[in-house]
């Protein structure tokens, strides 16, 4: 591939007949012009035989199949084609497939072009295309395990939220006792409200508080946390923050019993008719004491900050992000095939009428739109059919990211022909039935780039 | 669909008439314990090759492979292993219809049985297998392996579903006792959770690990008969009863403290993930699944008995739940190796070799519970060999397997759907009919 690269005028139709169905193309022509129809069936045969063996008898079979039910034995007549639209998974299937042909080829395409133009600007454009186009040599299936990982929800094993999280930490940073939460129930002395935790009364100066918290996970839990003491009353606004559980259990509940922490370095508010009146962090023991607080009734709080989970990226293996999950490793399969195709193409401009019309003054920008766009555009159209194409039959790579709780919200048509032929169901009239499905979706673009060959070539 | 439905129900009656049967039969002496075979000679099948497909990876694969050894020690055949994946099914089904299958597969299901039997996959047991059979089985696991009165296979790994398994250390620091009822599950789930742990680490993305916990709930708290109605698709999943199983596992997947990383964290954890998040990153207490978590806590570091411990699934109901599960072999090929593989599997010998191996149970009565590793696995040994009436077989594994065996269809996915979304327990039950009318109808 990196001779082909080299080349001043790498040949595109030559890089561009391997995805198409050309075979089928020459022997008519040669049937045309042949020297004598014998001669020309003699040539036409092994091709022929060939093709009736692994294409025609399939597909003429399949359609056939169809008919039948999961048996094979009882006609169903288009039953089989009624239920491809009445299940809901199965629109489901449709629907994905639908999202993968409308935004995967444009991302692509754009995104090859870009490289294209951009590295024949650049010194190393060589060595840059070669990576970029490096993941073609990988097969889907392995590319499906390498993004199965990079996706993987923990920061600590998935890259996605590796970066997301980082970037996100350098902006805010997160502290305090994720999860935490107080006990449930009506004993308890403070409750949750929208995130934050207060005193189900208000209280009292010279009353000492107590804010009983569980669930504090073990992780989080500061090395420097001191046994809690239990608040003696005194002067002014202050209480104790501790974690209310006793290891190996035994300990009293709302009660400070000997061997539980305090909760260092929480916020503690005290509220009057709604206003922030006082703002305190708790110590080591986790008692805190609001200064020159004036005398009255107060609720206490600790705002939402002290619980703050940190940030743990987004879930892209879950329902919603799932599918632009998988179009993410499509794109990073296929952008190199494209960028090469286009890269070929790019090197068959005629020089002289970009630099014509950067001596008549027009910008970068308007001889990239104007001039290099539209020369390219046969090139373009056919990376953008063969990604349509492409996308119509994805398979391994929604087999291998999505995890089983989320294949019904990815699941594409390919797949599910594959699901209810053999996993499962063993229904392979259904299954032939979404395959013949499958092939009418693809038939038109097949025709188109049978077409633009032909035109190509005349 | 004829065929699945007649699987199911045939595999029911099996279910009914082997709890009947059970009892004097365990009961019969049977001739003398002479139950290792004399074989097919010594080493009489050299240079023969033997193709065998399990669903087994990882330890479970490393072990089985072990037998297959002794096997090729014993006899000279030599015996490659494959692995199927989860989905046994798919990957038996082109083979078959290629008409080149292996020789011996391991089926996950009892219902495949019937269903490749109709599809004159399997070949019929050769006498002497037969023989080896009612030495060393009662007549309830025959049954399970047999389709149309003609005995297809041989079960040969049983595997204990009604437990939950729990961290000691984590079990310690919350000061709590392993529950026997569910309400005190619950309110151990709670107390552990205060302490700052995890109480429940779900595998919900492998979809049979809900089915059980359903199963249990279900048949503790609606009893054995409308179990094997519901099997059997004879009750609506609309039914009340299934209701109240589901508003039990409400009370445990409701609450986002309760469960590992939220319940979007536990659909994309995987079964062995979960057992490792409990013994190896410790950052849950229990996991509820059968007794094949010993091989994945053992792998995890912990050793079992002492931190990875557990208890029979609590009563949710009136009655303490035992749910079965088991993997059937059967012959693809009238090959006389493949035969005396089964044979070799289904013998005191064979078992006994496998048993020494942890997270295996035999149902092979003449096994001697003796041979196992541990004393935990003694006692549920035990429990299947001697189990009663009120046994039943993994209800999901006799339903058609697009109801209960398929990743992102039928009841796994109700579930876990039901998962993401607890508080609509109507919903559930709508989808579960939905996709049931839809497994049982053709």
């Amino acid at each position: 591939m990196t001779e082909r690269l080299d080349g001043p005028q790498a040949p595109s139709a030559e890089i561009a007949d391997g995805p198409s169905s050309g075979p089928a193309e020459t022997p008519r022509t040669n049937r045309r012009l042949g020297p004598s129809p014998a001669v020309a069936i003699a040539f036409l045969l092994p091709a022929a035989l060939l093709l009736g063996i692994w294409v025609v008898y399939p597909i003429v079979y399949s359609i056939f199949r169809s008919l039948f039910d999961a048996a094979g034995t009882g006609f169903v007549g288009l039953g089989n084609y009624a239920t491809i639209f009445s299940d809901s998974g199965t629109l489901t299937t449709i629907r994905n497939n639908l999202i993968w042909v409308i935004v995967a080829p444009i991302v692509v395409t754009t995104l090859g072009l870009i490289f294209a133009v951009l590295t024949e600007r650049i010194k190393w454009a060589t060595a840059f295309k070669l990576i970029v186009f490096m993941p073609m040599a990988v097969s889907l299936m392995a590319a499906g395990v390498i993004f199965r990982l990079v996706y993987e929800q923990s920061p600590d094993k998935g890259l996605a939220n590796a970066v997301l999280t980082t970037v996100h930490d350098t902006f805010s940073s997160s502290q305090g006792y994720p999860e935490a939460r107080p006990r449930e129930g009506d004993q308890s002395p403070v409750a949750a409200e929208g995130g934050t935790v207060v005193t189900k009364q208000p209280v009292q100066t010279g009353q000492p508080v107590l804010i009983p918290i569980v669930g504090v996970k073990p992780n989080v839990l500061p090395g420097n946390a001191q046994p809690a003491k239990a608040p003696a009353a005194a002067g002014g606004l202050s209480g104790t923050v501790w974690f209310d559980f006793t290891p190996g259990g035994g300990g009293k509940n709302g009660q400070v019993d000997a061997s539980e922490k305090g909760l260092p370095g929480m916020t503690v508010e005290a509220v009057q008719n709604g206003k922030v009146a006082g703002t305190a962090t708790t110590a080591e023991d986790g008692s805190f004491r609001f200064e020159g607080l004036p005398a009255g009734s107060y609720v206490v709080r600790l705002p939402q900050s002290n619980f703050q989970a940190s940030y743990g990226g987004l879930s892209w293996l879950g329902p919603t992000l799932i599918t632009p999950a998988i179009i993410g490793a499509f794109v990073w399969v296929w952008a190199g095939f494209a960028m090469v195709l286009i890269a070929a193409g790019l090197a068959a401009i005629p020089r002289d009428a970009l630099e014509a019309a950067r001596i008549d003054g027009a910008t970068e920008w308007q001889v990239f739109r104007k001039i290099t766009v539209p020369l390219l555009s046969p090139v373009l159209l056919v990376v953008f059919v063969t990604m349509i194409i492409n996308t119509l039959k994805v398979f391994d790579l929604v087999f291998i990211i999505a995890p089983g709780s989320v294949q019904p919200q990815a699941n594409v048509i390919a797949l599910e022909m594959w699901r209810v032929s053999f996993g499962g169901g063993n229904n392979q009239g259904l299954g032939s039935a979404l395959s013949v499905f499958l092939l009418i979706l693809v038939l038109p673009f097949m025709i188109m780039n049978i077409r633009r060959f032909r035109r190509g070539d005349s | 669909m004829r065929k699945a439905r007649a699987a199911v129900i045939l595999a029911g009656l099996a279910v009914a008439v082997a709890a009947c049967g059970n009892a004097p039969t365990t009961t019969t002496p049977t001739e003398s314990g002479s139950a290792s075979a004399p074989a097919a000679g010594a080493k009489t099948l050299q240079g023969v090759k033997l193709e065998v497909a399990a669903k087994w990876t990882g330890a479970e694969q490393k072990n089985f492979e072990q037998v297959l050894k002794a096997f090729t020690e014993k006899t000279g055949a030599e015996v490659t292993y494959a692995s199927t994946g989860e989905d046994t099914g798919a990957y038996l089904g082109p083979r078959i219809q290629g008409k080149n299958p292996p020789d011996v597969a391991i089926l996950p299901q009892p219902g495949l049985v019937q269903q490749y039997a109709d599809q004159s996959a399997l070949k019929p047991l050769s006498d002497d297998v037969i023989k080896e059979i009612d030495t060393n089985y009662t007549p309830y696991w025959k049954e399970l392996g047999s389709a149309d009165g003609k005995v297809y296979g041989v079960l040969i790994k049983a595997a204990h579903k009604s437990l939950v398994w729990y961290r000691g250390q984590a079990y310690d620091d919350a000061g709590v006792q392993p529950a026997t009822t569910w309400d005190e599950l619950v309110k151990n789930a709670q107390t552990i959770a205060d302490s700052g742990t995890a109480p429940f680490s779900l595998c919900a993305a492998s979809g049979w690990t809900l089915t059980d916990l359903f199963e249990n709930v279900y048949l503790s708290t609606a009893g054995a008969e409308n179990y094997d109605k519901l099997s059997k698709h004879e009750i609506p999943w609309t039914d009340p009863t299934v209701t109240t199983a589901l508003q039990k596992i409400q009370q445990l997947v409701g609450k986002k403290e309760f469960l590992l990383d939220g319940s979007s964290g536990a659909l994309q954890t995987d079964y062995p993930t979960c057992v490792s998040k409990v013994y190896g990153n410790k950052k849950a207490a229990m996991v509820v699944e059968g007794d094949f978590v010993a091989v994945e806590a053992a792998q995890s570091g912990a050793k079992v008995g002492e931190e990875a411990k557990y208890f029979p699934f609590p009563k949710a109901g009136d009655t303490a739940p035992v749910v079965l599960g088991g993997d059937v072999a059967v012959a693809m090929k009238d090959s006389p190796g493949a035969m005396a593989l089964l044979q070799f599997l289904a013998s005191k010998e064979g078992g006994e070799i496998w048993a020494k191996l942890p997270g295996y149970l035999s149902p092979n009565k003449n096994v001697s519970p003796d041979n196992y590793p541990d004393e935990l696995t003694k006692q549920l040994g035990q429990t299947i060999v001697s189990a009663g009436d009120a046994v039943r077989y993994d209800m999901s594994d006799l339903a058609p397997s697009a109801f209960g065996g398929t990743d992102g269809k039928g009841e796994w996915k109700a579930l876990q759907d039901f998962l993401r979304n607890p508080s609509d327990i109507k919903g559930a039950q709508t989808a579960l009919e939905a996709e049931a009318k839809k497994a049982w109808k053709k």
